[in-house]
């Protein structure tokens, strides 16, 4: 008895580290929170448009059959600063549908921005009261969804987007190797 | 060329440290001299060469030296001489170099100041020390080379990360690892007690001016962090419950119990297996820290960069070390015998209440640091443990451990009485329930655990400084043991922490306001004018800085000038917080996003008794070396004769 409390501190090491051990070869990001959305239809989208003249977006807008990218933005928000030459690249080079969302920004602040960075939105809505970033999961911006060609939600990204989610997730999705 | 000579000198000091982390455990065993002897000349020779390297890797950064991976990766040339030094150790491999260094200086202090060990312990306690330099040294050579070449050389490096390019930055990572890598000689003495098989008075006197100073380093280096988190991140507070602010906690936590533990064993010959088991523990949290902060397992603001494969690594070295120890702790262990017998009302019986709280709150940190661990590879939930948890858990354990702790030096060794003791404290007693009266009335009635805390604070001080009393009575103050000097100055700098936490989270004032330039809030009894805004350029920054002036009752009182600092090469920016002190309170002022429409966010506090939080801190370390620097721990001849400091 007196002998097993003397192993006891190994024992309880021996536990750990197996945790540790699980955790460092699962592959897990640590980083990332998970998201509700995931694995299901977009969530509703109702938006007046961003830019002058440009019809609302609906549903609709995303059921086009092909791949579309949601970014949801602000011009306040320095993190969508990072990201936004991302964006730049893959509607340039790869011709991918980007779907911009100025969230909690005022209209003139959002196109002002977006004119001095470029424009890399197909289409752009404008969710000044933040309800539509309720209904989709936000918990800030920046903040990208992927979503397939049924509609159904395959990806969260919290945070701006890297080289990394570009190159390991993001192009590929485009390029239908991501289900 | 020189960063060749760098690298070179760290293969060697590998090296050197195989051939001294064997030899003299073989000498030790069979009693050869020259063997043993050569663990003295060895731990010298690898601080030496590892010093060497260290100086090389210095050389680049100070020369910016592009062609070293390292220095491009982490410094630029535009950047202040102060961050280019600091950036050495501001980086994964840097701060590994800097931590075999600082281990390699241990081995060297004690091949120098261990003449009067027996020849046995001290190959031994060296041997061990030179193991963990080996694991630290090859780790560095074969995942973490410093000093990678980089052809072509770019024009410029990257810049080191601008949260780091402050003062206190630069000199928290040296400070906590001179903590850390410290407890590695406690450990390397645990270990060599455990190969004896024999723990005495005599080992624990040894052991104890190490973990006193390794404690004493780990005090200032996990404050000088948290006064960084202070004023840097801007949001006003002081601690996080971070896992890396958690990962320097559970060393501290540990170590403190050890000092306490320690003091058993050597007056009272009992709590030997408890000692030596916490000798092993200190060290194994401080690994634990660094695994959990460099393998990447979990999520913090102090993002090195993490790999997965460097974290095997850290984590096969862990089970190496840690488990190494607690292996043989469960084979010998059980095999020391305990002499001496006390009541649980004694001096014993109060440390033992000490280690038992500190043991506890340590594993409560690590349970809160490691569950959203386990919760996510059980269950895939993630959660996140923040403040919450530990304040329903770590706080109310403090509560028992501060009102022991003053009355644990009133009692006598073996046997005590605890009426006595409290008679004796009876003013302190007074004077905190007067604290947590007058905080309750006049400072803030709707929190009572705030003004609760505050009595305890007020109880710290006055209680320890209460053992002083009958000196100051007799006139014998200036013969007071420097040991019972500094555990007073230790303890009654805790009760200055306390009350300065205390304060500054449940009675702090805070303002959010919008601005423009002429625009004026009244806070807190100031009047506040945002005078103008300008843009200022560093050496490698751009920054927006507000001029606040500070107005009482329409006289001028003080000018804040916080900034936002865009760091040009990484494209990052930094709040530069004001504050305005008198140590009694913080005028603290940050500046958020903003243009000149719609006026920039202004955030005030007023954190009252903030400066105690460091300023105690700083006292607590300072009690540490007073004691440290007592004869007794310096004359460490092994005697059994009675101890010169009163049981009192």
């Amino acid at each position: 008895m007196r002998r097993l409390l003397f192993i006891l501190p190994l024992l309880t090491l021996a536990l750990m580290a197996g945790f540790f051990a699980w955790s460092l070869t699962s592959g897990r990001d640590p980083a990332s929170i998970g998201s509700v959305v995931v694995g299901r239809p977009a969530p509703k989208l109702d938006l007046p448009a961003l830019r002058p003249g440009e019809p609302p977006l609906t549903d609709e807008s995303l059921r086009t059959g092909k791949p579309v990218i949601v970014n949801f933005f602000a011009s306040w928000c320095t993190p969508c600063l990072a990201e936004h030459p991302l964006f730049t690249r893959l509607r340039e080079r790869e011709g991918a549908t980007i779907v911009g969302i100025a969230w909690k920004n005022k209209r003139d602040d959002a196109t002002a921005w977006l004119k001095k960075l470029g424009d890399p939105f197909k289409l752009a809505g404008l969710d000044l009261d933040g309800k539509t970033g309720l209904d989709w999961g936000l918990s800030g911006v920046p903040e990208t969804y992927l979503i397939d060609g049924a509609g159904i939600v395959r990806r969260h990204y919290r945070g701006p987007i890297t080289e990394r989610d570009l190159n390991e997730t993001i192009l590929p999705f485009l390029k239908g190797a991501v289900k | 060329m020189i960063p060749e000579l760098g690298h070179f000198a760290l293969i060697l000091a590998l090296a050197v440290a195989l051939v001294q982390g064997t030899l003299p455990l073989v000498g030790a065993s069979r009693g050869d001299l020259r063997l043993m002897a050569l663990g003295r000349t060895a731990a010298l020779t690898q601080a030496f060469l590892v010093l060497l390297a260290f100086g090389a890797l210095t050389q680049a950064y100070v020369t910016s030296d592009f062609s070293v991976l390292n220095v491009v990766d982490n410094s630029h040339s535009a950047k202040p001489l102060l961050y280019k030094i600091s950036g050495v150790w501001g980086n994964h491999e840097g701060s590994m170099l800097l931590w075999a260094l600082i281990l390699a200086l241990f081995g060297a202090a004690v091949a120098i100041f261990g003449n009067n060990l027996p020849d046995t312990l001290r190959s031994r306690v060296l041997a061990i020390q030179a193991l963990i330099g080996v694991g630290f040294l090859a780790f560095l050579l074969f995942t973490s080379n410093p000093f990678q070449r980089v052809f072509p050389a770019p024009p410029d490096g990257n810049g080191l990360n601008p949260l780091l390019q402050d003062p206190g930055l630069a000199f928290h990572p040296p400070l906590l690892y001179l903590g850390y890598v410290g407890f590695s000689v406690t450990y390397a003495f645990a270990i060599a007690a455990l190969l004896e098989g024999r723990v005495d008075a005599a080992w624990a006197r040894w052991v104890r001016p190490w973990a006193l100073a390794a404690w004493c380093f780990l005090t200032l280096g996990i404050a000088l962090g948290s006064w960084w988190a202070y004023y840097i991140l801007g949001w006003g507070g002081f601690w996080f419950w971070d896992p890396v602010e958690n990962a320097s906690l559970m060393p501290w936590l540990a170590g403190t119990a050890l000092l306490h533990s320690a003091i058993v064993v050597e007056k009272r010959d009992a709590l030997k297996s408890w000692t030596v088991l916490l000798a092993l523990l200190a060290f194994s949290l401080s690994l634990l820290g660094t695994f959990l902060v460099r393998s990447g397992v979990l999520t913090s603001v102090h993002a090195f960069a993490q790999d997965p494969a460097r974290g095997m690594f850290i984590l096969a070295f862990l089970l190496f070390v840690t488990g190494g120890g607690l292996a043989l702790y469960a084979w010998r262990a059980p095999q020391l015998q305990g002499g001496g017998l006390f009541q649980p009302v004694s001096r014993e019986g109060a440390l033992i209440l000490n280690n038992l709280l500190l043991c506890t709150l340590a594993a409560t940190v690590l349970l809160g640091t490691l569950y959203p661990l386990f919760l996510d590879l059980l269950t895939g939930n993630k959660v996140s443990v923040g403040p919450p948890f530990f304040n329903a858990t770590f706080v109310p354990l403090c509560a028992p451990l501060f009102a022991a702790l003053c009355v644990g030096p009133f009692l006598g060794w073996k046997r005590a009485e605890l009426w006595p003791a409290l008679m004796r404290l009876r003013i302190a007693l007074v004077v905190s329930l007067a604290a947590i009266v007058v905080a309750m009335t006049m400072i803030d009635s709707r929190s009572t655990l705030a003004a609760l805390a505050f009595g305890f604070g007020v109880w710290l001080i006055v209680g320890s400084l209460a053992s002083l009393s009958d000196r100051v009575r007799s006139g014998t103050l200036r013969t007071i043991p420097r040991s019972t000097l500094g555990m007073v100055i230790s303890h009654a700098a805790l009760g200055v922490v306390v009350l300065g936490s205390v304060a500054t989270s449940s009675w702090n004032t805070e303002l959010m306001h919008t601005m423009k330039p002429g625009d004026r809030v009244d806070f807190a009894g100031y009047s506040v004018l945002l005078e103008r805004m300008d843009e200022v350029r560093g050496p490698n920054y751009i920054a927006e800085r507000a001029t606040l002036n500070v107005s009482v009752g329409g006289k001028p009182y003080t000018v804040l000038q916080p900034e936002r600092r865009l760091f040009t090469v990484q494209r990052r920016q930094v709040a530069e917080t004001a504050i305005q002190t008198n140590l009694l309170r913080d005028f603290y002022a940050t500046l958020g996003e903003g243009n000149p429409q719609q006026g920039w966010v202004i955030r005030l506090y007023l954190n009252p008794l903030a400066p105690w939080i460091w300023l105690g801190a700083a006292l607590c370390a300072l009690g540490g070396f007073v004691s440290l620097s007592d004869r007794r721990l310096r004359i460490g001849a092994p005697s059994r004769k009675p101890a010169l400091q009163p049981a009192e």
